[in-house]
């Protein structure tokens, strides 16, 4: 990489992430407004009674008795200025109410992400250098089945084995409650709430790059350069290292890539199932209730994350391939 | 043994449950947290800024009301020790229970029951914003007694003062402010046994014993955790390990219950919803043809098995239904039924309604919204489309969300769709509210079907400002026979919700309000 081309490089990238988050804030805040119902209905809906005065209170304190084109400029002003909004309905800063659960969720994608992608490239490396003994053939069938497996079935089962017959791991919660833990038993608890969740949602990424590293080291393995480096009698454990390994991690770092853009998001599903306080739900739970500042709160902290992770991913291209370039 | 004696003479109005436990064998222990859940996590917890389910059950620890309910809605005392109303039936006198303190020290008046009732719930609840209207004066004539003089007589007015309804909130925190948005929102101050500890959004909430509560002794329980679990499944199981020791309302699905009955370590308890009475019903609008017709309601309510829905769908978990009033709720008529299930009958109406089969068998297409709130709604609606098709009429059914559903529901922009009501145990609190005329407006929960009919309004009037039972009685009892005459809504089922604990825990349901009482007397056995 030449280093001289990045400051204009990174410079024309973050102009054009700007437009882009930009473009994004504006469709989101349509999509929202599309759905139908708002919050002071659905406030309505869950109280059990209601008038019309009380609809009316809700919508002006709300802000939604401005017409639409005034909120959007309202919300967009806000953006601008990184206000991400308050939440009438749940009377507190969005930014706050997103604070609150990112911690969670990151430590939930994050631990799931480093999972698949060590486990995962592990698996890959043992099963292409053993290709067609017994150990390839387990690899790549666990892999296929996780691959083809629903992610909340894996969950339910997780939860049947671990949590019901064996009663090792707790089935929901990200800590006991009410023990008053602190320090290491702290951590520990929380690990042992981690597990399974974790388990869940990486098996599946697990599985992808199991198979994305197996297939691509294939490929490379009978490639020119590497016969060359055999013939030159390198080690056959730095031969998959330095020469195997590092030209097929192109298509994981791809990969890998996607997935990092999705470590802010969450997931409803496995946060739903494990009672995960995550950002997944948070965002589930605005959409239902037509909260929109927390909703579109959430769709613009990812659209940056995802954003950010897109320019660090070529990046790191240009940093494992050589003969790639920031242009 | 001498602590429990004193708890036992100084705390009178706990007297009763006290009595039970120890006819049971076995007597209050002191200590010990009770792990239960919450669904779904509610935005804000301060009652009457928020009245959705869940936030009534937490914040009916934290806060009290003057009075509470007995499983016959006879009043109980509470924050008020007793109360006298006028041979004319206007003006109430409450005399407060003294020593009573908020959470933040200072004591509980006369001025912040006034305050509540006055200021605070009626600007911020609808409902109490209608009744408490009817309140021409209110004085405090010393410290601990409140007098609220009604510009006409309300039989019914006890029956709001219930800590879900009417909770005693601090002035203090409030007076001057926007309710919506005071500090004491986001941190609740009540009277009740339990404070506002400590609440991780998405994870749980946490209260813990209130050490002034004016009941010498109680509560018994340290601290109460309410986990929010957002999976049906994963809360059965957490009742089923014992990480959870009580579910209440909507946590369990009725189809789930059957499996908890077998446990030996859960009790399922299924009274405690007399307060609210709830009532379901296929909600029709009159406004499309041919549902504006009677013979054709009639004829739709005859092709509904109730006994099956109660007993298939909802696993026994409930009534079904006999009228538009609840059998839970004062001034049901026994004596008044609804038309059985009869296939043939309701075949009959419709061909004398003018609505002849076409080739297909089919009468007329109509659409049913099914209510969102949990996957038992989905399975009702297939029932019904099954019943439905038994007399020609083809039901198609739309799934929505919460938030579609409201605002569909109170745009009249639906064919049929199944809301249920709370009837808070009398039916000018709960039931007039869907029928009368005067309250059709684009609003949920309002007479929204549109139905109308003169006669059925005067009597509900009649009934609403009558000052003696009998008389309310008789007006109630003959608008039940036009609404069932006029089949106004498809009436099917009385529902009750499963209240499932460990029965390591003790007196959960003890009045008409069951898990929305405040739990002062609730304790756990070692």
């Amino acid at each position: 990489m030449e280093l001289g081309k990045l400051p204009g490089f990174l410079a024309r990238r973050l102009v054009k992430a700007v437009l882009v988050v930009l473009a994004i804030v504006v469709c989101n805040f349509f999509l929202v407004h599309a759905a139908p119902g708002d919050p002071a209905s659905v406030m309505a809906g869950q109280a059990g009674a209601a008038d019309p005065l009380f609809l009316e209170q809700l919508r002006r304190q709300f802000g939604l008795d401005q017409p639409m084109h005034v909120q959007l400029w309202i919300y967009v002003r806000s953006v601008l200025s990184l206000d991400l909004g308050f939440s009438h309905r749940q009377q507190m800063g969005v930014a706050a109410l997103i604070a609150e659960r990112l911690p969670a969720t990151l430590l939930l994608t994050g631990a799931a992400f480093a999972f698949a992608v060590v486990g995962g490239v592990t698996l890959g490396a043992l099963a292409a250098q053993r290709v067609g003994r017994w150990a390839d053939s387990l690899i790549t069938v666990l892999a296929l089945t996780f691959y083809a497996t629903p992610l909340f079935w894996v969950g339910l089962m997780l939860v049947l084995v671990f949590s019901v017959w064996l009663e090792w791991l707790p089935s929901f919660g990200m800590n006991s409650v009410g023990l008053g833990l602190t320090g290491l038993a702290h951590v520990l608890d929380v690990a042992k709430h981690l597990l399974l969740p974790a388990l869940t949602l990486g098996l599946f990424y697990l599985a992808v790059y199991a198979r994305l590293t197996r297939a691509t080291m294939l490929e490379v393995q009978d490639q020119d350069f590497v016969r060359t480096a055999r013939a030159k009698g390198v080690p056959e454990g730095r031969i998959t290292r330095a020469h195997v390994l590092r030209n097929a991690l192109l298509p994981v770092i791809t990969f890998a890539g996607i997935q990092a853009g999705q470590l802010v998001g969450g997931s409803i599903l496995v946060e739903t199932v494990f009672a995960w306080p995550g950002i997944g739900r948070l965002a589930f739970e605005a959409l239902l209730a037509r909260d929109y500042p927390v909703l579109l709160g959430v769709f613009f902290c990812t659209s940056v994350i995802v954003v950010l992770f897109n320019l660090a991913t070529d990046l790191l291209y240009a940093l494992v391939d050589p003969r790639v370039e920031v242009a | 043994m001498t602590i429990r004696r004193r708890t036992m003479l100084a705390a009178a109005p706990a007297l009763t449950t006290l009595a039970e436990a120890r006819a049971q064998g076995v007597a209050p222990r002191r200590g010990g947290t009770l792990i239960t859940m919450l669904t779904p996590e509610p935005p804000v917890l301060q009652i009457g800024v928020n009245n959705q389910g869940p936030t009534l059950v937490i914040a009916t620890k934290m806060f009290q009301g003057l009075l509470s309910f007995s499983p016959t809605l006879e009043p109980l005392p509470v924050l008020a020790k007793s109360w006298t109303i006028s041979p004319d039936g206007r003006v109430y006198t409450f005399r407060l229970q003294e020593n009573v303190k908020f959470h933040d020290g200072r004591p509980m008046t006369a001025d912040d029951v006034i305050f509540s009732i006055t200021k605070f719930h009626p600007e911020v609840a609808p409902r109490a914003r209608a009744i408490f209207a009817l309140i021409d004066n209110a004085a405090a004539p010393d410290a601990h007694t409140v007098v609220f003089t009604l510009k006409q007589a309300f039989e019914p007015f006890l029956l709001m003062f219930d800590g879900s309804a009417a909770a005693i909130v601090p002035k203090h925190l409030f007076d001057g402010l926007d309710y919506r948005t005071a500090p004491a929102v986001q941190r609740p101050v009540g009277t009740g046994p339990f404070r506002f500890a400590e609440w991780q959004r998405g994870n749980f909430v946490k209260l813990d014993r209130f050490e002034d509560y004016w009941k010498p002794g109680q509560p018994y329980l340290d601290s109460i955790i309410y986990r929010v679990v957002p999976d049906s499944q994963s809360r059965r199981l957490a009742l089923e390990t014992g990480q959870a020791q009580l579910s209440q309302a909507n946590d369990i699905e009725p189809f789930d219950v059957p499996a908890l009955r077998s446990r030996p370590n859960l009790e399922v308890a299924l009274n405690g919803w007399e307060y609210f009475s709830p009532l379901a019903w296929i909600e029709l609008n009159h406004r499309v043809a041919p549902l504006g017709d009677p013979r054709v309601r009639q004829a739709l309510s005859m092709a509904v098995d109730r006994n099956f829905i109660v007993q298939r769908l909802w696993f026994g978990i409930g009534r079904p239904a006999t009228g538009p009033i609840a059998s839970s709720s004062r001034f049901h008529d026994r004596n008044q039924r609804l038309p059985g299930f009869d296939a043939r009958a309701a075949n009959a109406l419709l061909d004398a309604a003018g609505l002849r089969p076409n080739a297909q068998g089919v009468r007329f297409t109509i659409k049913h919204l099914v209510l969102p709130y949990s996957e038992i709604w989905s399975r009702l609606g297939e029932y019904l489309r099954q019943a439905f098709r038994q007399v020609g009429v083809t039901l198609e059914l739309e799934s929505t969300d919460a938030g579609s559903w409201a605002r569909r529901v109170g745009n009249w922009e639906y064919d049929t769709t199944i809301n249920f009501l709370y009837q808070f145990g009398d039916p000018t609190l709960g039931v007039e509210r869907s029928y009368v005329t005067s309250n059709i407006q684009r609003v949920t929960f309002t007479n929204t079907g549109g139905y109308s009919n003169p006669r059925v309004d005067a009597l509900f009037a009649a009934a609403r400002s009558a000052s003696v039972a009998a008389e309310r009685q008789a007006a109630f009892s003959d608008v039940t026979k036009l609404l069932i005459d006029d089949m106004a809504q498809i009436w099917l089922m009385e529902m009750s919700f499963p209240t499932i604990h460990d029965r390591r825990l003790r007196n959960v349901v003890t009045t008409g309000l069951g898990v929305h009482s405040s739990f002062d007397d609730v304790f756990l056995t070692s």
